[in-house]
């Protein structure tokens, strides 16, 4: 088990990278100090000890070298720590299936909403709203398959996709109300949308959801710092 | 263990890795060679959200991503050779590595390779930036794996063969010794391990694909004498 005082993680509130070890740090009941980073001015911290992408959440374990990337640090968390709460599965052809969809949730879903942010013009933006109800409705069949009629991926309690998609709920729905469409429709994907219910109310998540004024705040920076395309 | 199949192309670097790791567990294996502008019907059934290679069936159940592949091959066949290490943080470093070579370093040397120009100066700048950061990762190490190979030597292998053949296509050499010091020796090294050495496209093959592949883009360049 991990110290008293051991842990640190170093991120921002609004980041869902960051969220995501949050929600396996507080699965695992482990205790930890959390360093705010300011993205708009990157700490000498933050650049030291990731020098290589200079991006959030890193994670300090003791005197160990500080490890990075999100997924990398969840692993690192579950084999640290497998005895509370187990994240991911043994059997390596789930292991390999669950690390599969992370990558899609990753790589293709989530960037589009970056996407969509980023993208003028209405024409456009409906395009990419329905490649995203398109990838929606991929995760729907995905959780179908995984949840296997129990409430969530991971089957009766939390498990990796769990919290490698759930991160993402508040930014979804943030995204949605701006651009006035449902990322998780409640007809295309049913079982989705009351799986982020139950996401949003977790007693082991709720507190590392980020709210409407900490997103708010983040989404103005990155419309300043990374400004939407000219038409 | 069941039945093992592979579905490649014959010049990918991601479904190389994949056969040297097979090679390396001595598992039994059939290949099945896609064409991509002609994927088969088992290729979309078994990769429908990605529709590419390599997908490795076993047991009739598709495991897809070249690095969740290597670690499924790693967890299934997990007696003798082990490819990841013990250690958990000694993992994460590796997992870190091996993200950065597929998401950075691989895709910046494709740019530089496959542009012209001022478009590839650029390209060639991000490339070398991103294999600074490899080599020095590199320093006092035999392999990336330390004393012997492993996981991220898999990983980084397409080091080994594809910028030499590269260089002989274009006539453009990004890994000098002088600047890669650690990543030139480690290439020796790795490059002498059997599986490995026993296990490369066709470079007369690989360098007219090279060729097609540049003047699909309309970038025509003159074969060196």
């Amino acid at each position: 088990m991990a110290k008293r005082g051991e842990i640190k993680l170093l991120g921002t509130a609004a980041s869902p990278y960051v969220n995501r070890v949050q929600f396996v740090l507080n699965l695992k009941s482990i205790e930890y100090e959390f360093i705010e980073e300011n993205l708009a001015c990157k700490s000498e911290l933050l650049l030291t000890s990731n020098p290589v992408y200079k991006k959030i959440p890193v994670l300090f374990h003791a005197n160990k070298p500080p490890i990075c990337e999100s997924l990398v640090i969840i692993e690192y968390l579950d084999e640290f720590q497998p005895d509370v709460h187990r994240i991911l599965p043994s059997v390596p052809v789930d292991r390999a299936d669950n690390r599969f969809w992370a990558n899609y949730v990753d790589n293709k879903y989530f960037p589009l909403y970056e996407e969509l942010r980023q993208t003028p013009g209405k024409e456009d933006k409906e395009a990419i709203k329905k490649q995203i109800i398109e990838g929606s409705v991929l995760l729907e069949e995905a959780f179908e398959k995984f949840s296997n009629g129990k409430a969530y991926f991971g089957g009766d309690d939390l498990g990796y996709l769990d919290v490698v998609l759930g991160c993402f709920i508040a930014w979804i729905e943030f995204s949605s109300k701006r651009n006035e469409f449902n990322a998780f429709d409640e007809v295309k994907t049913p079982k989705l949308a009351k799986w982020a219910e139950r996401i949003r109310s977790h007693e082991s998540l709720k507190g590392a959801i980020p709210g409407n004024e900490t997103l708010m705040n983040f989404y103005l920076m990155l419309q300043i710092h990374k400004p939407p395309r000219a038409t | 263990m069941g039945e093992v199949k592979l579905f490649r192309t014959w010049s990918s670097p991601f479904a190389l890795r994949i056969v040297w790791a097979l090679k390396l567990k001595g598992v039994e294996y059939e290949t099945i060679y896609e064409d991509l502008a002609n994927k088969s019907s088992s290729l979309l059934e078994y990769n429908p959200v990605h529709k590419k290679v390599p997908v490795l069936l076993h047991n009739g159940i598709p495991i897809c991503e070249s690095l969740v592949i290597l670690e499924y091959i790693d967890e299934t066949w997990n007696k003798g050779v082990r490819f990841l290490p013990e250690d958990p943080l000694a993992r994460a470093t590796a997992r870190f590595w091996a993200k950065f070579n597929d998401e950075q370093v691989f895709p910046s040397f494709f740019r530089y390779f496959m542009s012209q120009g001022e478009d590839q100066e650029k390209a060639k700048e991000k490339a070398l930036e991103n294999l600074k950061l490899v080599e020095e990762h590199l320093k006092g190490k035999k392999f990336f794996g330390g004393e012997t190979f492993g996981f991220l030597d898999l990983v980084f292998g397409w080091l080994v063969c594809y910028p030499g053949v590269i260089n002989k296509a274009i006539n453009q050499n990004l890994l000098a010794k002088q600047m890669f010091p650690n990543l030139c020796r480690w290439m020796e090294q790795f490059g002498d391990v059997p599986v490995i050495k026993e296990n490369w496209p066709d470079e007369e093959a690989l360098i007219l694909k090279f060729h097609e592949m540049r003047q699909g883009l309309g970038i025509y360049i003159s074969l060196p004498n």
